[in-house]
């Protein structure tokens, strides 16, 4: 499927000679099958070089189509560094930007929404990438006249895209696609203006010259994905539930797993006295990859903001993802070692008991 | 009711809460102990250790070099 497209979507698809025709059909292609899997129109589907990108794109675009209405843009306080950012940048040129808290499970305070007034465009994620809770978008939406961007970047592929957006954001990587390709959804009569520079091409949506291979990767990948979606997710919970229970018999151990709904591949946990790097590379070292949201494993020596502003234990972090290829045997060695490794790295550091 | 000052100034998270949860094990119910830190995760960590081993959390100071202190009162 790459390869064929690689041998005939390699052209600008907005020429006008046979090679340029050939790479919009596949585009059109490739668009149409995101948008058939998303429930939304073709035309409301634009591709973009990242989900980082189509973040942007979306909260501020509407920001752009919003200029005579106001200039505050709220979003929650765990949304994706790509959004924070965004509003950063809008803060910088003059707009305004205030972010709303969140509960102990890193759920959207409605009352707390509420409680900031109307603002000109309203950014909540559809799940948090960190923790997996789903934000309770429906009432979101239900209470506000705003546009709504929806970064779905997390949950695109493993859940249904929920309604009630002007505008969202979606990135192939996250359900299996080439990195690369993100997807920015505007939704039709929406208004949304392009915040940044374009160029002489006619959709200002788009960023150049679209990869044309990659989308149709992208959109038979999302296909793919969608159609293991609930074998896997009933797959993964069980070994999720089961992770969950090893972490919790481990001592001073905060576990991440809200009851309500949340991405069902995915378990974050905190362990009390444990350096969150050493953990990471203890369990590299034993075979297992996982990220951490601890600040010794950040770029930056800030601890996760998503963490912070759950109020939740932020060193001796650890998220495991599950995806379509992991092994359920390597699911069950890592819960058996975990309580060791915990155990062990602790009485290094000279933790009390 | 007596007052142990740490000072963790320099010294990255975990370690200032290990040292915490140390001091608080060797004072009696109702004295405090005050960790100086400047690590941003103590911030989080000092409160979310509280609630973990059910302390109290009695707040920050700001020393005068601008370090924050988080004074924690033990209770059980």
């Amino acid at each position: 499927m790459l390869r064929q497209a690689l041998e005939r979507g390699y052209a600008d698809p907005r020429r006008l000679h046979r090679p340029a025709r050939d790479a919009r059909l596949l585009l059109d292609n490739a668009r149409a099958v995101v948008a058939d899997c998303l429930g939304v129109r073709p035309d409301e589907v634009t591709f973009t070089p990242s989900g980082t990108h189509a973040c942007h794109l979306g909260v501020l675009g509407l920001l752009a189509g919003r200029v005579r209405q106001g200039n505050l843009l709220l979003a929650t306080q765990v949304e994706h560094s790509a959004v924070l950012h965004a509003g950063q940048w809008h803060e910088q040129r003059g707009g305004r930007f205030e972010t709303v808290p969140v509960d102990r499970a890193g759920r959207i305070d409605l009352d707390s929404l509420a409680a900031h007034g109307e603002p000109a465009v309203l950014a909540v994620q559809s799940a948090n990438p960190e923790v997996g809770v789903c934000q309770p978008l429906d009432e979101v939406a239900g209470g506000t006249d705003a546009p709504l961007f929806v970064d779905a970047c997390a949950s695109t592929g493993l859940l249904p895209l929920t309604d009630g957006w002007a505008a969202a954001a979606a990135s192939a990587h996250k359900w299996g696609g080439p990195a690369g390709v993100g997807v920015l959804l505007v939704r039709k009569g929406a208004r949304w203006r392009n915040p940044f520079p374009g160029d002489e091409r006619v959709d200002d949506r788009s960023t150049g010259f679209e990869n044309v291979p990659a989308a149709l990767a992208a959109a038979a990948a999302l296909r793919a994905a969608l159609d293991e979606r609930q074998r896997l997710a009933e797959e993964h919970a069980r070994l999720i539930e089961h992770l969950a229970q090893a972490v919790r018999a481990i001592p001073d151990t905060e576990v991440f797993l809200d009851d309500g709904p949340r991405l069902p591949h995915l378990i974050a946990f905190s362990c009390l006295y444990v350096d969150g790097e050493a953990l990471v590379t203890e369990l590299d070292r034993l075979g297992f990859s996982v990220a951490s949201g601890s600040a010794c494993t950040a770029s930056s020596l800030e601890p996760s903001h998503v963490l912070a502003a759950m109020g939740a234990l932020t060193h001796g972090n650890v998220r495991v993802s599950l995806g379509r290829a992991t092994d359920s045997a390597v699911v069950h060695r890592l819960a058996g070692e975990l309580p060791g490794v915990v155990e062990r790295l602790r009485a290094q550091a000279g933790a009390p008991r | 009711m007596s007052r142990v000052d740490l000072d963790c100034r320099g010294v990255p998270c975990p370690r200032p809460i290990i040292e915490l949860a140390k001091a608080v094990a060797g004072i009696g119910v109702g004295d405090t102990v005050a960790v100086t830190a400047d690590d941003p995760a103590a911030r989080v960590d000092v409160e979310a250790w509280c609630r973990m081993r059910q302390q109290e959390y009695v707040g920050e100071q700001t020393d005068p070099d601008g370090v924050p202190t988080y004074v924690v009162r033990r209770v059980s």
